[in-house]
């Protein structure tokens, strides 16, 4: 998931460039509705806007591909990078470096910044849920990632620190560990102790092996 | 006059484009809130415009530039209000760029 960086921070980068392309991306980025087409063509937009304010005339292209992660897609850039002065890039940190790596003599600009693994959980709002530990333990924690979703990555349970369910670093927060024992127990039933000491001495007969 | 289906058409590229196009303020004119026929169409628009006029600024336009207002087929009277004060607006603020609108910006 990603966000649009400060327009400033795009438009100083583009210094005297005259011919800007904006190369939106199809994938993740499009999701959060921060890098895809749509969004491209605002900012290309509003980077005509932004010349035209200072009496410049600029010529900003919108376009945009599947996904800039892979080098087929990037390539079909090539012409369009070839008469631009800066490609301004709404891929994820992944998405840019492509066209960058493809295209050595352009002069490539993020305009995002990448956030997090995450998805939608309601229109509008994304939340991270992959923190790309490289090493999951999902299998283990319900589904429920505690890398990611733990304020404090903790990896065998609860800190303590939670009251009601909730996060002590806000109370919008559900805690994970909460989360993650409650779903738990739904999946394992509490452990029979009928079979423990409770009836006493225990005792074993194998009848064949009496003499 | 741009016509849409519904005003949650009107997207801020849209918006933008027509400033780039040469007009000194867009004003999006969508049906009564609640009287949407497409539900919620009117609301997003309305939102979209208000996120844009946050981002405006960013590029050194006014925001008042773009505005949303909601009147339904019937308020003729209303419209043509709206529309006078939006050009009262729009002749405070003046042409929004520095130079003059260049022939090949417009396609001319």
């Amino acid at each position: 998931m990603a966000e649009a960086k400060p327009f400033a921070e795009v438009a100083a980068r583009l210094r005297d460039g005259r011919r800007i392309l904006v190369a939106g991306c199809g994938g993740c980025v499009a999701v959060c509705q921060a890098g895809g087409e749509h969004e491209a063509q605002t900012l290309a937009e509003g980077i005509r806007l932004w010349g035209g304010k200072q009496g410049r005339v600029l010529e900003a292209m919108a376009t945009a591909v599947p996904r800039q992660c892979e080098p087929e897609w990037v390539d079909s850039l090539r012409e369009a990078v070839a008469q631009a002065d800066a490609v301004v890039s709404l891929g994820c940190g992944v998405g840019v470096g492509f066209p960058a790596e493809a295209f050595p003599q352009a002069c490539v600009i993020p305009g995002l910044n990448t956030i997090f693994g995450g998805g939608t959980v309601s229109p509008g709002v994304f939340e991270e849920r992959c923190a790309f530990c490289g090493d999951c333990v999902l299998a283990d924690t319900a589904g429920i990632c505690p890398v990611s979703r733990c304020a404090k990555r903790l990896a065998n349970g609860l800190c303590g620190g939670s009251s009601d369910g909730r996060c002590e670093i806000s109370s919008d927060l559900p805690c994970a560990w909460q989360m993650i024992c409650e779903r738990l127990a739904a999946f394992t039933p509490p452990k029979d102790w009928s079979r423990a000491e409770n009836g006493g001495p225990r005792r074993i007969r194998r009848e064949d092996l009496f003499v | 006059m741009v016509e849409v289906p519904c005003s949650g058409r009107v997207e801020p590229a849209l918006l933008l484009k027509a400033l780039n196009d040469g007009a000194d303020g867009v004003m999006v004119a969508g049906c009564l809130e609640g009287d949407c026929h497409f539900l919620r169409g009117n609301v997003r628009a309305r939102r979209r415009v208000e996120r844009l006029q946050r981002f405006l600024p960013e590029m050194g336009v006014e925001p008042g530039r773009v505005e949303m207002f909601n009147l339904s087929a019937a308020m003729g009277t209303r419209f043509a209000e709206i529309v006078t004060q939006m050009t009262e607006r729009l002749r405070e603020l003046g042409p929004w760029r520095r130079g003059p609108v260049r022939d090949e910006e417009v396609g001319a």
